[in-house]
C-alpha cells in the first residue's frame, strides 16, 4: 500500500518534470507542453506502455493529461472491435466522458458562482 | 563589436537564468502530491464505494476536477500554478483549471458570449489533438489487427 504511493508521487512528479523541461528549455507554452502529451498518451496506448504505467505507477500514470489519450485510444478500440473503423468514431468519448462532462458542469458552476479574480 | 551574431551571446549574461533544476523540483514535488491526492482518492472509492481498480478511474477524476474548479474559483489553484509551473498544469486539475479560468476570466462579457464561448480556449487544443491523435492510431492499430 504505502509503495503504491510512493511511486504514484514519483512517477506522477517525473512526468511533470519532463513539462517543466519542455517549458523552461525548449520554451514551450503550457498549452502546447498539455497537447504534446496528449499524443504522447495515445501514442504510447497504440504500442501497449500506457497500461504497463498505470499497472506499475497507478494514479502517478492515471493523473497526468497523458492518460487522456490513453483513454481516448481505449474506448476507440473497444468499439472498433465491434463495429469496425465507425467504431472508433462511436467510442473515443467513452472512458473519457465523466472528466469532459464534469469539467464543464465544474467549470461553469464556478464561473457563474464566483467573481474573477486580479 | 557588436554584431547580430554575437548579440545574442552578448546579451545572455545579462538575463535572468531560468532556475531550471528549482523549477523541475517544484514541478516534481506539487505533481507528485497531486498524483498521491489521486492515489488515495481511488483507494478509497474502492475501499468504501465498491469499485475496481479500473472503474474507480472515472470517479477519482472527476473529484479532482472538482477540487481543482473550487481552488481556481478561491484563486488559489492559479497561484499554486506560479509556484510549481508544469507540476500543476501537467495533471488533469491543470485541465480543470484550465477550463475554469477561461470561463471566469471572460465573465464580464456575460454568460453566452463570455463565459461559454471562452471555456475551452485552452483546453480546446487538448481536446483536439488527443482526438485526432487517439483517431490515427487507432486507425492504424486497427488495420495492423485485421490484417497480420
Amino acid at each position: 500500500m504505502f509503495m503504491d504511493f510512493f511511486w504514484a508521487f514519483v512517477v506522477g512528479g517525473l512526468i511533470c518534470v519532463i513539462g517543466q523541461i519542455l517549458l523552461d528549455v525548449f520554451k514551450l507554452t503550457p498549452a502546447h507542453v498539455m497537447s504534446s502529451f496528449v499524443v504522447a498518451g495515445a501514442v504510447l496506448d497504440g504500442f501497449n506502455l500506457y497500461d504497463k504505467l498505470i499497472e506499475f505507477a497507478g494514479a502517478g500514470a492515471t493523473v497526468p493529461i497523458t492518460s487522456f489519450g490513453h483513454s481516448l485510444l481505449h474506448g476507440a478500440m473497444a468499439q472498433a472491435e465491434e463495429h469496425g473503423f465507425i467504431g472508433i468514431a462511436i467510442g473515443i468519448f467513452q472512458l473519457t466522458s465523466a472528466g469532459i462532462a464534469s469539467a464543464i458542469l465544474f467549470g461553469f458552476l464556478v464561473a457563474l458562482i464566483f467573481k474573477p479574480k486580479g | 563589436m557588436i554584431t547580430k551574431e554575437n548579440y545574442a551571446k552578448e546579451i545572455k549574461k545579462y538575463q535572468p537564468k531560468p532556475k531550471l533544476f528549482k523549477n523541475c523540483l517544484k514541478a516534481f514535488i506539487v505533481g507528485g502530491l497531486i498524483c498521491v491526492v489521486g492515489q488515495a482518492l481511488s483507494v478509497m472509492y474502492i475501499e468504501l464505494f465498491g469499485f475496481t481498480e479500473k472503474s474507480a478511474g472515472n470517479p477519482t477524476v472527476t473529484t479532482l476536477i472538482l477540487i481543482s474548479a473550487l481552488l481556481t474559483g478561491f484563486g488559489v489553484y492559479d497561484r499554486l500554478g506560479q509556484f510549481a509551473g508544469a507540476g500543476s498544469a501537467v495533471p488533469v486539475t491543470g485541465f480543470a483549471n484550465s477550463i475554469t479560468s477561461a470561463a471566469l476570466e471572460h465573465k464580464s462579457e456575460g454568460i453566452v458570449l463570455g463565459v461559454a464561448t471562452n471555456m475551452f480556449k485552452l483546453a480546446g487544443s487538448v481536446i483536439v489533438f488527443g482526438t485526432i491523435s487517439a483517431y490515427l492510431v487507432g486507425m492504424i492499430r486497427y488495420l495492423v489487427q485485421q490484417f497480420l
